[in-house]
Parts: C-alpha cells; sequence; structure tokens
C-alpha cells in the first residue's frame, strides 16, 4: 500500500464563458499568459514546489490542448511512478452515467481516484487564477488549527467585496459565517476558491450530498460541513493572486507583468513557474525594431514595433507594424505596416499588411457587452484578417474573414464577426 | 533505425582558449538557446536512432550537467537510450582515452552487447542539420565499409584543423591527409562516419593490440587502400564550432534569416535541454537591433549585431555591439562592449569598457554580483 498525505485535485473543466472567444475551442485552464505560459502552470507549478506529487485535473470542456500541454507531467516533474499527474475526465458506469455537474459532484465522481492513495488531506484547486502560493504553509496552518476544512481567503478593498464569496471570522480565524456575494458585506476576506478538506470530512459529506444536483463546494459542500459542526478555518493569504475570468482582467493580468519590477515577477529564482515549451529558439529583432517595456516569448522576430505588449512564442510582427498594448499569443503573424491598439489576439492567428485594429471611437458591444468591453480588441484563435481593413474597439473577430466582411474594409466599434462552423 | 549512434566529445583544443577552460567544447552554447552537442543529438533522435553513446573526457562535468536527463532529445526509453561514457579504471585499463580508436576500445563492450548492425559516429562540436538514414542508404547502395560525411569548403579557406580527402569519379576516397599543411584538395572530411559494427569492433581490437589509438590515423588513413571507403558530399548547412573564429561566426550565421529558418523553422526541430526561465524582458531603454535574445533576459539597453544567451542582464545605458554574450551574465549600468564573447557567469561592474580592434576578445570577468 501507499500513502500520500496530501494529493490536489485541480478543477479544470469549464469553460470560462466570459473569456469570449478565447476558449472558444480551448479550456480556460489552457488560455495562453504572460507569453509562454498557459493559466494552469500556475497551480500546478505550485503544487510541485509546495511538495505536493500527486495532482488530479478534472477535465470536461475541450480538453485536447489542456491533455497535450499537461502529457505525462514532465515539465513540472509530475511524472512520478506513484502519484504523479493524472487527467481525470469524466467517464461512463454501468448505471447513472453524466457528465461533471458541479465542481464538487467532479470531485464526487472521482473518489476512487482518491481513495487510491490513502490521503489524510485533499486540496481543492481551481485552474483559473495567476498566484504563486505555498500549499504546504497553508496545511500547516489547517493542522495547527486543527481544522477540518480551510479556506484561503484573501483580503479585497470593501467596495468589492460584494463581488466576492465573502467569508465571516473570527480573531483565531475560525469561520463563522459566509455570504455569496453580499450587497452589504461584513467582511472582506474573499474566498479564493483554494480548500484543503479532511479526507474523512470531504469524503461524507461528498457521499451524503450525492443526490444533489450540480453540487458545488460554495454552495453545498461548504454550507453542509458548516451544519454539522465541523471546524472550518480561514487561512489569510497576502500575496499576488489575481482571478482572470474577464478579458478585462485577464488583459490587466499581463499588463501588469511589463511593470520594471512587477508585484508578480517570474524573475525569481525561488518559486520557478513551469511549462511545457514546446519552442526553444531565441527571439530575433531586425534592424528597424523597436521593443520597449515587453516580455516576449521563445522564437518570436520581430521587424515592427512594440510597445508595453505581451508576445508569445513563435510570434512574427512584420515591417512597420505597431503593436501597442496588447496581447499576442503563440505562433501569430502580424502583416507589415499593421498596427493593432489594445487587442487581445489568440494563437495561431494571421493578421493581413496594412490592418488596424482598435481604432475609432468606443461604442459597447452590440451582442455580448459585459464581455467584449473595455476598448478591447478580441481575436479568437486561427482567423484570418485580410489586408488593410480596420476594425473598432469593444469588438471581436473570429474566424477566417474575407475582405467581403468588412463593409468598406471597416468593422465599427461595438460590432461582432464571428465566422465559425460551430 | 538499424545503428546505434556514437558522440565522440572527449577532446580538449587549445583553439578555444579561455573558453573550455571549464567546460568541453561538445557543451558550447550555441545560438542563444542550444549546446553544441544538441544538434548531433537531436540529428540522431530525428534519424529514429535508439541508442546513442557520448564518450567523454575533457572536462566532462559540463556536459554531463548537459545530459543529466535524456528525455529533452526524447533519449529515455527503455529500449535505448542515452549513455554517458567516461573513461573508467578496469582491471585491464587504468588510463583516460588515448584518442578516438581507444575510447572505442575501451567502451567494446557496449559495441558487442548491441544487436543492431551499423555504427553512425559524429562529432559533438558541429553545426548542422542530417538524416542519418539517408547517409546509411549510400551505405548500403555503395557496399562500403566505411561512408565518410564530406563537404566542399571555400577555395581559401584554412583547412589545417580538418581532414582532406581526395575521392574518384565513383566517390570512393583514394587519398586521406589529416590536418594537412598544404591540402591536395578542399573537400574535408566533416567527422561523421558510417561503419558496420562487426567491422568496427575488428579494426578497434586490431588497433589496440598495435598499440594504435586514433580513428582517422589509424583506421581510416592506414585502411584506405585496403577497405572500401566511401565519401558522401554534402552541400547543406555545417559549421565545426572548435574554434574561436569559428565559433563567433557560427553564431553570428543565425542572425541571418535563412539559417534561423533551417534550424528553428524547418521540420525536424532541434532540441536542447529545458531551463525554464520566463520569457524576456525590455525595460524602457531597450533598443535592440539585428540581434537574437534568449528566455530569461532582462534588457534596459543598446544592444546590436550580436547574440545574447539565457538569463543575462544588461543594465541602463549599456551598448553591446557586435558581442556575443553567454550564459547569465550581469552588465551593469553605462557600460560599453565591442566585439568580444563574454564568458558565462560573467559579472561587469557598471562603467565598464571593453573593445577589440582586431580580432574576437573574450571577457571573464569574475566580480561580486549583488543582484538576486
Amino acid at each position: 500500500m501507499f500513502k500520500k498525505e496530501m494529493i490536489a485535485m485541480l478543477l479544470a473543466g469549464g469553460q470560462g464563458s466570459r473569456l469570449g472567444v478565447l476558449t472558444s475551442k480551448v479550456a480556460k485552464p489552457a488560455v495562453a499568459f504572460g507569453g509562454k505560459y498557459r493559466i494552469i502552470d500556475f497551480p500546478l507549478s505550485n503544487c510541485i514546489n509546495s511538495g505536493v506529487d500527486t495532482v488530479g485535473v478534472l477535465t470536461q470542456y475541450r480538453p485536447l490542448r489542456l491533455n497535450t500541454h499537461i502529457g505525462i507531467g514532465i515539465p513540472w516533474d509530475l511524472d512520478r511512478n506513484i502519484g504523479g499527474v493524472s487527467v481525470l475526465p469524466p467517464y461512463e458506469k454501468s448505471a447513472n452515467s453524466e457528465w461533471y455537474t458541479g465542481t464538487a459532484n467532479a470531485i464526487y465522481q472521482n473518489l476512487e481516484y482518491m481513495e487510491s492513495f490513502h490521503p489524510d488531506y485533499v486540496l481543492i484547486l481551481s485552474g483559473d487564477h495567476i498566484y504563486k502560493m505555498d500549499y504546504e504553509v497553508m496545511l500547516d496552518f489547517h493542522k495547527s488549527k486543527g481544522a477540518e476544512v480551510t479556506i484561503a481567503v484573501m483580503p479585497v478593498p470593501m467596495e468589492e467585496a460584494s463581488r466576492f464569496g465573502i467569508m465571516i471570522a473570527d480573531d483565531n480565524k475560525r469561520i463563522n459565517d459566509f455570504e455569496e456575494k453580499p450587497a452589504h458585506p461584513r467582511s472582506n476576506l474573499a474566498s479564493m476558491g483554494i480548500y484543503i478538506f479532511n479526507w474523512e470530512t470531504l469524503k461524507n459529506a461528498l457521499l451524503e450530498n450525492k443526490e444533489q444536483a450540480n453540487l458545488d463546494f460554495g454552495k453545498h459542500v461548504i454550507p453542509y460541513c458548516k451544519e454539522k459542526g465541523s471546524p472550518l478555518y480561514a487561512y489569510e493569504f497576502n500575496g499576488y493572486w489575481k482571478d482572470v475570468g474577464t478579458l478585462n482582467s485577464y488583459w490587466e493580468a499581463n499588463m501588469e507583468l511589463i511593470d520594471i519590477v512587477p508585484e508578480f515577477n517570474l524573475y525569481e529564482e525561488y518559486w520557478k513557474i513551469f511549462t511545457n515549451s514546446e519552442i526553444q529558439p531565441p527571439q530575433y529583432f531586425a534592424p528597424d525594431s523597436v521593443v520597449e517595456r515587453c516580455i516576449i516569448g521563445e522564437g518570436s522576430e520581430v521587424y515592427g514595433q512594440v510597445y508595453n505588449s505581451v508576445l508569445g512564442c513563435n510570434v512574427t510582427i512584420g515591417p512597420g507594424a505597431i503593436v501597442r498594448d496588447s496581447i499576442i499569443m503563440n505562433e501569430t503573424t502580424v502583416g507589415a505596416g499593421s498596427e493593432i491598439y489594445k487587442g487581445i489576439v489568440a494563437e495561431n492567428v494571421k493578421i493581413g499588411s496594412g490592418v488596424k485594429l482598435g481604432v475609432g471611437d468606443e461604442t459597447e458591444n452590440d451582442t455580448a457587452p459585459g464581455i467584449y468591453n473595455h476598448g478591447l480588441v478580441t481575436v479568437g484563435e486561427k482567423s484570418i484578417i485580410p489586408d488593410n481593413v480596420s476594425v473598432g474597439k469593444n469588438t471581436v473577430v473570429y474566424g477566417v474573414t474575407t475582405p467581403e466582411d468588412f463593409e468598406n474594409a471597416y468593422l465599427p466599434s461595438g460590432r461582432t464577426l464571428i465566422k465559425t462552423d460551430d | 533505425m538499424r545503428a546505434i549512434g556514437i558522440i565522440l566529445a572527449g577532446g580538449n583544443n587549445h583553439r578555444m582558449g579561455q573558453l573550455s577552460q571549464k567546460r568541453a567544447v561538445c557543451a558550447m552554447p550555441i545560438a542563444g538557446s542550444y549546446r553544441s552537442i544538441d544538434f548531433t543529438l537531436s540529428n540522431m533522435s530525428n534519424s529514429h536512432i535508439q541508442k546513442v553513446a557520448v564518450f567523454t573526457q575533457f572536462n566532462a562535468g559540463s556536459l554531463n550537467t548537459h545530459l543529466n536527463s535524456s528525455k529533452w532529445w526524447d533519449f529515455g526509453r527503455k529500449q535505448g537510450g542515452l549513455y554517458v561514457m567516461t573513461p573508467a579504471m578496469t582491471n585491464d585499463n587504468s588510463s583516460w582515452y588515448r584518442g578516438t580508436a581507444d575510447s572505442l576500445y575501451q567502451n567494446l563492450s557496449f559495441l558487442k552487447s548491441s544487436h543492431e548492425p551499423y555504427v553512425v559516429i559524429a562529432s559533438g562540436d558541429c553545426v548542422y542539420k542530417m538524416d542519418f538514414n539517408k547517409i546509411l542508404e549510400y551505405h548500403i547502395e555503395k557496399k562500403a565499409d566505411i561512408t565518410v560525411v564530406c563537404r566542399d569548403m571555400p577555395e581559401n579557406a584554412d583547412l589545417s584543423r580538418y581532414g582532406t580527402v581526395s575521392m574518384n569519379e565513383d566517390s570512393r576516397i583514394i587519398d586521406l591527409e589529416e590536418k594537412p599543411l598544404k591540402p591536395k584538395t578542399n573537400t574535408i572530411s566533416c567527422g561523421i562516419y558510417v561503419i558496420r559494427r562487426r567491422m568496427l569492433i575488428e579494426m578497434v581490437e586490431k588497433c589496440a593490440e598495435e598499440d594504435r589509438y586514433d580513428f582517422v590515423r589509424d583506421i581510416l588513413i592506414r585502411y584506405k587502400d585496403v577497405k572500401r571507403i566511401y565519401g558522401y558530399k554534402i552541400t547543406d548547412y555545417w559549421e565545426n564550432i572548435a574554434s574561436i573564429e569559428d565559433f563567433f561566426r557560427t553564431n553570428m550565421d543565425f542572425l541571418k534569416p535563412e539559417v534561423r529558418s533551417y534550424f528553428f523553422k524547418e521540420y525536424p526541430n532541434i532540441y536542447s535541454k529545458v531551463d525554464d526561465l520566463p520569457p524576456a524582458k525590455y525595460n524602457p531603454g531597450a533598443r535592440i537591433r539585428n540581434s537574437l535574445i534568449s528566455s530569461g533576459c532582462i534588457v534596459n539597453g543598446v544592444v546590436e549585431d550580436s547574440v545574447v544567451f539565457k538569463a543575462s542582464y544588461i543594465g541602463n545605458n549599456c551598448v553591446i555591439r557586435n558581442c556575443i554574450i553567454l550564459n547569465d551574465v550581469y552588465i551593469g549600468d553605462n557600460t560599453t562592449i565591442e566585439n568580444c564573447i563574454v564568458e558565462s557567469h560573467s559579472t561587469i561592474r557598471g562603467g565598464s569598457y571593453y573593445q577589440s580592434d582586431d580580432g574576437i576578445r573574450i571577457v571573464v570577468e569574475r566580480n561580486e554580483r549583488y543582484v538576486l
């Protein structure tokens, strides 16, 4: 028999629909971040850096890119004889087969996986946050408090507290109450969606509630544990933590990396972030190129000008092109003389020459103003944009577009141009 | 693949000056993100050679560190894999590798215990891409005993550190010269050979009996009239980096788009050990012209016509021109460096000035570094 003190279960099955076309073909944890990473690299690296070497990754929505990225876990040293990383998709059972219907339901369906490691503690993580955290310290806290459930919390400004799940804790950090998105918050400790459970507590809670539809940690499991009188504690985390759930917060988090001394520093020797790098060559800058306040991934070639931007791997910026305040992901090509302002351009996009993205006045988006806002231009993966067209702000372009799609070679601000089969 | 691979990575070389002070020539950094041996290793991996041995001796530590895991070149296999062979004391032998043939002899059990019919022997100090299957096919088609990969050099090139070959119309090698002062031809041997495994064992055993230790002198040249030795001419990019000038020039070649495209964009890829460095960062004041910058670098100054390797820091108001900056170099503010190779892990104080009017200067600075 083998035994692991603590194993991690990483929830990576959600679509993340507020990232719009960025997640139309990939799950949110597989979205590129910070030049060469993908969002899931952060929790996975935290796991191995914290000494957690057994991680179950629960996938459901569009798992292909995630599966390819994780592989057998080599980049994170999670290829182990016992434990390591396991990708856990929903599976067919002899009766009662179903998809993962909620966060806790997904964990419930993998009780067998967890059981096989005989854990004392189970760490529940979500695959959509950018942070560096030592889960071992959190486990020490959990043990020292004699908690059955520990919830990582983060102090947020009081005026923003109503956007989060808020924990109300006493001086000893014991949680007395919690509220989901309260109109009048009684505390500013926001739940980060990171939990440590005692194995028995988790197992009982899941078995007791297995009939509950859309079984969810925040809505069902945590309230159940509290009702039963399990000691719940709040572990306060004060480092950098960013939810990149919306296009604007995703854009902001990327931009914060290019500050001279960024709050979230990738250049520290300690606590490295690991990723699956398929591309290794250096970056090339042509004689006429300009590059200022940028981070750039491997193998990219810059012939034009790039300011204040995050470029992924193998990106080509053509001669005379100007890229400003933008995120350009892996393998994308920007043609000669094109200009991009405040754009989020996904992977494998071909932008023709003389294209202008993010010009004109700001108008609310016509289809999804809640997603495409803050003046951003979003281009979905594998899109093609023809030469000499202009695109306004709060717009989205996705698919293989032709000059006919652009009336007078112009897509006005606030418009949506999506041309895909599905 | 019906061959095993052997990479000869043992030798020292006075032509590398201070650069081989602490590392093997095969561990020399190339093109920003690679080391010299990566090219031969990747070629073998991409040619589906499953079992590869690296013979190393001089400053072996540098190479052993680089090869600490075989998985980056896809050699982490149950069948075959990567074997690093340094000289070992045995009951029969207490010497270092006294030459290339001797290194083969000392590892005879490796050759004998393999079952593949052929052996591909290559050196680890060359930058090239090659499908060894094609050479093996040629070898079989010519019914050759040994096939030597060769290449024509420019008319006035200095060939005194290469071996030159003369071939007849059928590409059979009729003459070989080692490091000729006055070469008869401008065709050189690239140091890549295909030979049948059993014949190699025989020849190496014979050499050992006669106290001969060198593969070129005591096998190729000695047997040239007895065995069928053929030349396989290549015209693709191939450079040996075993002198400071060639090392500098080969690195600078990667500033050319066609060279980058050949090595980096065209299939198959060249692999190297993964370092998990963050993307390169360019702060205000950075101005990069015609240069390669690798991951993990932070640039605050001007870089022109240079190759900057991994995890280097270039301070404010620096000017780096026509230089090669090796891994993990810290360059303090207001420094100017021209026509130099800066050795890895150097720390250069702010306000320094290094320059060379003729030739390439090697800068090694071991100052205290106070930055994280």
